[in-house]
């Protein structure tokens, strides 16, 4: 076992705070280790791969204690071009990190900058465009490929030096389920292929595990939590207490286990909780014999919810076909129907035209043939402003919508150019302000905010021109599982206190399976279904076709012999709902990061 | 997509030539058609350039929109001058030879009617070269194209880099525009004119916020992958110099002297027809 990383009592301190950022961090990976670094944002993850790659401290500046050695060499020594040629990171932004005007052109790029003569450069890109399957596409810009396609020319990029470690930072951030699975096969693969060290740095634990890793780190307020093997770590409550979602199957044996033991029906020979030995680390190879008796008890217990919705319907689609240029429709003949105080999710993967979808609804695009119909009315006559009064829609990134500096001001920005008079703006702001949790920030400028704020002050901004129904694109993309939670639970207060309809267009699993009650499935500009997101996602063909992924549950069902996996599914997810609500009840029922109850008991 | 001035490839000579060859046959060319009034050139360039841009293969609907604003600016341009010094062609030929009398001080005299045409031939000769440079150079070709005539890499790269994200700005554009519109942030022609310079700000900043983003990313992941390390830098999409390179180049040089010479030897660079 030769160590590549170590680091000694390594601590961090970025230049512009007070306190450091990574405390005294012991660590070494081995060569031909391949490790998961793990935390909430804000843990120090990324800060720690940062070390690694040398962009700290030579790109990042802080003050550094403690020692670090990497691949033999010290990376503030190296610098960030030093450091390169032993580390290759990909990031998570495949559009940004994507320099070239083409395939070929960005593979090259770092060959480019060492000044290899060109015929090099040819044999190199091609070697290793074949490694990441990529050399079909050679000659094509990145607008032509999808977000899997980019991150291969990513990791192919770095190849083309011979590194000796792979940093990932978030790889999984902007793939939709099926393409991330197959990044993480790939990354297998090739350091397999090519004997080297992997980190991937990523909070979606349970994608990740798609194939082994041989160990977990866990970071937490810049130490070490854990560091364990996958399966010694799935055993024990780590994960969830440090803000991390472990794998549905993993919690949903562990709910099993607690039921029984709270009922006192537990029989002598059945675990208290997962044994490392029963292999919990992939549900294909997991031993589930000691726990299906406890699995299949609770569920029996709980009874099937029903989910039906009979409210008059708010918006319903009909026919709608639309193609950017006429030959190549990008929707073909797609018609649903929305009820009042539905919250559903559009899924699909990237390109499959849920943003098409949106934006024929908000009516940034006419429709070529087909209609859309708001409370039975034909929506075509409306402007996109009139539909924006009746449909709010709130875009990814609250960066792309915030364009005042005061709170106030933007929420009001809506209003105010409706000319709505002074006094009902600032009372119906005010009224928003307090839904949304941000009232007594109501004066502060939005750059004080933190991003979940400001994605609450995007919505405000929308909902406060009182719409029946909200469109939110990819609502928690890039968050961790502590915002996801909090952005996800607001919406869910929304929803049922307001009444409001709310249509999430998303690529998460997760989001739909945990908070929508159904899911309209797109392929190919087609409605592949119109159905429980239990049941989609345990439907392998379904999933398959819309590069989901059936949810690891499913296995678990057929494990334990359950017949009907998607009725497990059910039962999971509204045992996991009552257990929120009740914890979301003790807590201030718009997240804790809002500093209410002290302003307000002080004003 | 089908954008304006944008390279399409084909299979013509013209497009075959390396990025550095028509660089430098374009920057002579625009040289030599800056400094010299000489008509006879002129003449011989503007049948160069419209032979080479029936060679280009070029079709008009790549053009059209560029190429009526051209129209329009130069027929702007050939009135102003008529309007503002309609004696401009007197002055340099020396003589005045009135057409027609027209209103007092504006006569139509045939010394400017000449040196206008003189001008309108101009825009004939450089005109076309800047479309064909454009629809025959791939883009990815720009960069290694600038650096090899001297332009240092640094900043031929950001000219790649801008013609790279070019288009993903234009679409975060087009969505930031969208979602305020809907927010009754009009920018169609419906609001004023006024409202609508003002109301720019409301997607200025969410772009200019998004793109500061992603320029972060960017620079980290150009240096992650070591540009700027080394004084020099090699280009994958270069193209090697062939015969024909040379041929162009040597053309090129040639016919500027030439045209230098023919224009200045008789030390004024307008060919005079009035003596």
């Amino acid at each position: 076992m030769q160590p590549i990383i170590e680091f000694k009592d390594f601590s961090f301190k970025y230049r512009a705070q007070t306190e450091p950022t990574l405390r005294e961090i012991n660590l070494t990976v081995n060569r031909g280790e391949k490790i998961l670094i793990t935390g909430q944002s804000g843990s120090g993850k990324s800060t720690l791969a940062h070390c690694i790659n040398g962009l700290i401290p030579c790109s990042y500046k802080g003050e550094c204690t403690g020692s670090l050695t990497v691949a033999g060499t010290v990376p503030s020594e190296q610098g960030v071009f030093g450091m390169a040629k032993k580390v290759g990171t990909v990031l998570q932004d495949t559009d940004g990190q994507f320099i070239g005007m083409t395939v070929a052109e960005d593979l090259a790029f770092a060959l480019e900058n060492d000044a290899v003569p060109q015929n090099e450069i040819f044999g190199k890109v091609d070697e290793v465009a074949e490694l990441v399957e990529m050399k079909a596409f050679l000659d094509h810009s990145p607008n032509e490929l999808s977000g899997g396609q980019k991150q291969r020319v990513s990791l192919g990029g770095v190849l083309v030096d011979d590194v000796e470690l792979l940093l990932f930072d978030e790889p999984l951030a902007n793939l939709d389920p099926a393409t991330g699975k197959r990044t993480i096969a790939l990354i297998d693969e090739i350091m397999k292929e090519k004997d080297l060290t992997v980190l991937i740095v990523e909070h979606r634990v349970e994608d990740v595990l798609y194939r082994d890793v041989d160990r977990i780190i866990v970071m937490n307020e810049g130490q070490i939590a854990a560091d364990m093997a996958p399966d010694d770590l799935l055993g024990t409550d780590i994960l969830p207490k440090m803000g991390i979602r472990e794998p549905l199957y993993v919690t949903a044996v562990k709910h099993a286990l607690d039921y029984v033991y709270a009922r006192e029906e537990r029989a002598a020979d059945w675990p208290m909780k997962i044994d490392p030995k029963d292999r919990p680390q992939h549900i294909e190879t997991m031993n589930l014999e000691p726990y299906r008796e406890a699995l299949l008890r609770w569920f029996h217990a709980s009874p099937l919810p029903v989910r039906s919705n009979e409210e008059a319907p708010v918006l319903e689609v009909r026919d709608l076909t639309f193609g950017y240029d006429p030959e190549t429709p990008v929707l073909k003949n797609i018609s649903f129907t929305v009820r009042k105080g539905e919250m559903l999710s559009i899924v699909g993967k990237n390109g499959a035209g849920k943003s098409t979808l949106s934006s024929l609804i908000c009516g940034f695009y006419r429709p070529d043939s087909g209609e859309i119909l708001l409370e039975g009315k034909d929506i075509s006559p409306l402007s996109v402003k009139e539909r924006g009064e009746k449909i709010g829609f709130v875009m990814q990134s609250p960066n792309q919508m915030i364009s005042k500096p005061m709170i106030m001001e933007e929420v009001g920005l809506g209003l105010r150019v409706r000319e709505v008079p002074e006094e009902e703006t600032v009372k119906r702001c005010e009224e928003t302000l307090k839904t949304c949790g941000l009232y007594p920030m109501r004066n502060w400028p939005v750059g004080a905010l933190s991003f979940g704020q400001k994605k609450r002050v995007s919505i405000a901004s929308i909902l406060v021109m009182d719409p029946g129904i909200l469109i939110l694109d990819e609502p928690t993309a890039g968050q961790d599982y502590r915002h996801y939670t909090e952005i996800m639970e607001f919406l869910r207060m929304l929803n049922r206190e307001k009444d409001l309809t709310i249509i999430l267009i998303t690529h998460d699993m997760h989001l739909m399976l945990e908070y929508t009650d159904r899911a309209i499935v797109l392929a190919d500009g087609q409605l592949l279904t119109d159905d429980t997101p239990a049941k989609v996602l345990t439907d392998p063909e379904t999933a398959d076709r819309a590069y989901l992924k059936k949810t690891s549950l499913y296995d678990l069902a057929l494990g334990c012999g359950i017949e009907k996996p998607y009725e497990l599914v059910e039962r999971f997810i509204d045992y996991e709902r009552a257990l929120r609500d009740t914890e979301m009840a003790e807590r201030d029922p718009v997240g804790e990061e809002s500093p209410a109850h002290g302003e307000e008991a002080a004003l | 997509m089908n954008r304006m001035l944008s390279y399409k490839e084909k299979d013509t000579w013209l497009h075959r030539l390396s990025g550095v060859t028509k660089l430098i046959f374009f920057l002579l060319w625009c040289i030599t058609s800056a400094m010299t009034y000489d008509t006879r050139v002129l003449l011989v360039m503007c049948a160069l350039m419209i032979a080479l841009f029936v060679m280009s293969r070029t079709e008009w609907k790549q053009i059209s929109s560029v190429m009526n604003v051209v129209i329009f600016f130069m027929i702007v341009n050939l009135l102003a001058i008529f309007v503002i010094s309609p004696y401009q062609g007197t002055d340099i030929y020396g003589t005045k030879t009135v057409l027609a009398p027209f209103l007092p001080g504006h006569d139509i005299t045939a010394e400017q009617l000449f040196y206008e045409f003189n001008v309108f031939i101009k825009y004939i000769t450089i005109t076309p070269a800047i479309f064909i440079f454009m629809v025959t150079t791939d883009p990815s070709e720009f960069a290694a194209s600038m650096n090899l005539v001297g332009i240092p890499y640094s900043i031929a790269y950001s000219v790649a880099i801008a013609l790279r994200y070019v288009p993903d700005i234009q679409d975060d554009y087009r969505r930031i525009k969208n979602a305020q519109e809907a927010r009754g942030i009009e920018m169609s022609a419906k609001a004023g004119l006024f409202k609508r310079i003002r109301r720019t700000s409301a997607i200025i900043f969410p772009l200019l916020f998004s793109s500061m983003e992603r320029i972060d990313v960017v620079s980290n992941a150009m240096e992650l992958r070591g540009f700027g390390k080394k004084k020099k830098r090699t280009w994958y999409s270069q193209k090697p110099l062939k015969r024909n390179d040379w041929l162009v180049i040597l053309f090129s040089v040639l016919f500027t002297a030439a045209a230098l010479v023919l224009t200045f030897y008789d030390g004024n660079r307008f060919y005079n027809p009035f003596v």
